[in-house]
């Protein structure tokens, strides 16, 4: 690969200068919420699909099946919409140059993210219904797997930012990651919150 | 915002636009080499999917599927179908507006160079997974660029990989590639703009290059949220679009279509801004009615969300649904007509240069109207249901992505040309280039209609032999295209290597990106322009920027 033409010092000095004629981290967070109302279509997609599967089958609840457990799916909607507040608290310490009260409050929310996988793992392993158990086995997998995934990648992205605050001069450039990592937080709970309603409120 | 002008580092030379070819082969950030990656890795795919349609066209000469095998024929069009929209028309419309719309905002890259970058070299990859299927158990997919179930589902090799688990991966990874530009595109143009350059100062292609890329972040989804469903059903035996099963297969259709139908704006919106761009030039005028214009783009983003049943007046879609959808369908004919009258304006007693970009614009333009025309005959429900599935359908989508679109897009190559190589390209080849597709695209298209009209269905290899005048006629008109893009290959590859130098604004046009040298310096502009005027001043005589030198509008005559 070519990289002598990428950094010649003419280049690297002005790449300095577009980074500070133009907000970085603005453009960033910018292009981040952008991706994320992207992203939120293709829930919306599932969402609808669920919908419309669920008012037109005619047999919608496989045989042997008559509903969800909601007990501790509530539980655990309780543990990942609370630790929206617990991230929020985690980033005000970051914001008040407390870096030690900003990791407790991050590891606090990463074991409550990794609280709810758990808990998610284990009711499926209870369930009597497999993803190929017609449309409502597909369209449930689907929907908490999917959603699981992000939880999944939201706590691989705290992962980064408890790890990277151990890095001297880290928050010199701004703070985009974590605000960053904490907004796709807040959206996987809302995610969360609509679904919960859908999979296990309306039955 | 300041203007911080690039300091030297003593002893070094100026920034100069790449000399090394091999900066085309590396991951390079600068949104100038991306662009001009973009458009060559597409037009290889062009010739491609080009050489599909040839297959298809040489078995449709005579009646009997004697040519190629049936499911050969089948992986044909399904493959010509994908290549020419994901690996052609996306990519090429990206590398353009990669290229162009920094320049043309007064940015020196792309917000997300990087990202621009990563998205890029999706391409590659996407063509090779989809060129890689003809190498599986089993060939291709055979189910059409749209994949509908239950005929996606068949897989008949029962193997894990087939050809239909690769086109779903490739369609799957083009979709992360556009989303990535999206998010870059949308970024760019709303935060990167010049000092100055207002909304209403922005040129008409970023406007549509806007409204275009909105598209993809609100529809891309959609279909991927169908493919990962499909994707499923496929591989991982779940019945969401499975009828045996409990599934609704029609449900996919929706989710196709939702994204499918808007893609056919995310190609034509560009388009419309390379009219925008090419017209005032040649015709030495301001755009007729720029805010307008520039409205409608988003206008078209708006409502090419709400027409998708359209493709399924057919699929058992209730009366009710396809009254509002017919009506939405024929509403975007009224910013789209806008479009064309403010274009029509701008010629109307100008002074015409009939250079290649020009007559490719109006060339292009002569087949959007047209196929604007059968587009709002298949908008009416009883006309709709009559050809569909027809080769009416068929030629009305290829005046639009082959007469209206990839004939904008070989204006606009040969307009930017001598800005992206710094070499002008040869006027005769690029009017026998011309003269050879619009003949054999008029040639190879318009018989699809009567065609159509008289029943013959499309996606088949083999025909009633009542059909066989317009057939004949069809594929002549396909090889005589084919071969009009050798004066296009000979003409760019001569020009770039030899062809005579290309001043900075060779066509006398005003934009910020004919303010700087040809080939454009790395980083773009010296000093970031501050724009004090509204684009296409055109006979006003007045400056585009507050500082910097003024255009060459007088100076290079022809």
């Amino acid at each position: 690969m070519d990289t002598q033409l990428n950094t010649s010092p003419v280049q690297e000095a002005s790449h300095h200068a577009v980074a500070h004629e133009h907000d970085a981290e603005g453009n960033s967070m910018f292009g981040f919420i952008v991706f994320l109302l992207s992203e939120s279509v293709i829930f919306l997609g599932f969402f609808g699909g669920y919908i419309i599967y669920k008012l037109t089958s005619t047999n919608w609840l496989p045989e042997g099946v008559s509903g969800l457990e909601t007990r501790e799916p509530l539980i655990n909607t309780i543990v990942l919409v609370s630790s929206s507040f617990v991230i929020y608290v985690a980033e005000r310490f970051l914001h008040d140059k407390k870096l030690w009260g900003f990791r407790l409050f991050l590891i606090t929310t990463m074991a409550m993210g990794i609280y709810f996988l758990l808990g998610q793992a284990k009711e499926w392993s209870e369930l009597p219904f497999g993803f190929t158990s017609g449309v409502f086995g597909g369209t449930f997998y689907l929907l908490t797997g999917f959603h699981g995934l992000h939880v999944m990648t939201g706590i691989l992205l705290m992962t980064i930012m408890l790890l990277r605050s151990f890095i001297p001069h880290n928050y010199d450039n701004g703070e985009f990651g974590i605000k960053a990592t904490s907004l796709f937080w807040h959206f996987v709970d809302v995610i969360w919150i609509i679904l919960f309603l859908l999979l296990y409120v309306w039955q | 915002m300041t203007n911080i002008p690039v300091e030297m580092a003593p002893g070094a030379t100026p920034p100069h636009a790449p000399q090394n070819w091999r900066t085309y082969f590396s991951f390079s950030t600068d949104h100038k080499v991306i662009g001009i990656q973009y458009l060559v890795t597409s037009f290889v795919f062009f010739m491609v999917g080009g050489f599909f349609a040839m297959i298809i066209r040489g078995e449709l000469i005579t009646p009997e599927a004697d040519l190629v095998d049936r499911t050969v024929y089948n992986a044909m069009f399904t493959m010509h179908g994908t290549v020419m929209l994901f690996l052609w028309m996306f990519p090429s419309l990206v590398g353009l507006a990669n290229y162009l719309v920094p320049l043309m905002i007064g940015a020196r890259d792309m917000a997300f160079p990087r990202l621009n970058a990563v998205a890029f070299w999706m391409v590659p990859v996407v063509g090779i997974l989809l060129m890689a299927s003809f190498l599986v158990p089993g060939g291709p997919s055979q189910s059409g660029w749209w994949a509908y179930p239950p005929v996606s589902l068949q897989n008949p090799t029962g193997k894990l990989l087939n050809g239909q688990f690769l086109w779903l991966l490739a369609v799957a990874i083009s979709g992360v590639s556009s989303i990535m530009g999206a998010v870059n595109f949308v970024t760019t143009i709303v935060k990167m703009r010049a000092p100055g350059m207002t909304w209403f100062r922005m040129p008409a292609y970023v406007w549509t290059v806007l409204s275009a890329q909105i598209i993809q972040l609100y529809g891309l989804p959609a279909l991927t949220a169908g493919a990962v469903m499909l994707l499923m059903d496929l591989t991982f035996g779940t019945s969401f679009f499975d009828p045996a099963k409990g599934g609704q297969p029609v449900l996919f259709q929706h989710f196709f279509w939702f994204y499918s139908h808007p893609a056919v704006y995310v190609i034509i919106l560009p388009i419309f801004g390379v009219f925008s761009e090419i017209f005032p030039v040649f015709a030495r005028k301001p755009l007729f009615g720029y805010k307008v214009v520039a409205v409608s783009s988003i206008i078209i983003t708006v409502l090419s969300g709400m027409v998708w049943v359209h493709h399924m007046f057919a699929s058992g879609t209730p009366g009710w649904m396809r009254m509002i959808f017919m009506f939405t369908t024929m509403a975007i004919a009224v910013p789209t007509g806008i479009k064309v009258f403010a274009w029509v304006a701008t010629l109307w007693r100008g002074k015409l240069r009939l250079t290649t970009p020009m007559v490719f614009a109006l060339g292009a333009l002569v087949m959007f109207v047209f196929s604007g025309v059968t587009g709002i005959m298949l908008a009416a429900v009883p006309v709709d249901i009559h050809v569909n599935n027809t080769y009416f359908v068929v030629g009305h989508f290829h005046y639009v992505v082959f007469g209206a679109a990839t004939m904008g897009m070989f204006a606009a190559i040969y307009h930017w040309f001598p800005k992206m190589t710094g070499r002008m390209y040869n006027e005769g080849l690029g009017q026998v280039h011309f003269w050879l597709a619009f003949i054999g695209a008029n040639l190879n298209f318009f018989p699809m209609h009567p065609l159509g009209l008289m029943g013959m269905p499309r996606r088949v290899a083999s025909y009633d032999p009542e059909f066989i005048f317009w057939n004949v006629a069809a594929s002549l008109g396909a090889f005589l295209l084919g071969m009009s893009t050798l004066p296009f290959i000979v003409n760019l590859v001569g020009s770039w290597l030899q062809g005579k130098k290309a001043p900075d604004n060779p066509w006398r046009a005003i934009g910020l990106e004919w303010l700087v040298s040809s080939p454009p310096p790395v980083e773009n502009f010296e000093e970031i322009p501050v724009v004090i005027a509204e684009p296409y001043g055109y006979g006003r005589n007045e400056p585009l920027i507050a500082n910097g030198k003024a255009l060459e509008l007088e100076a290079a005559e022809g």
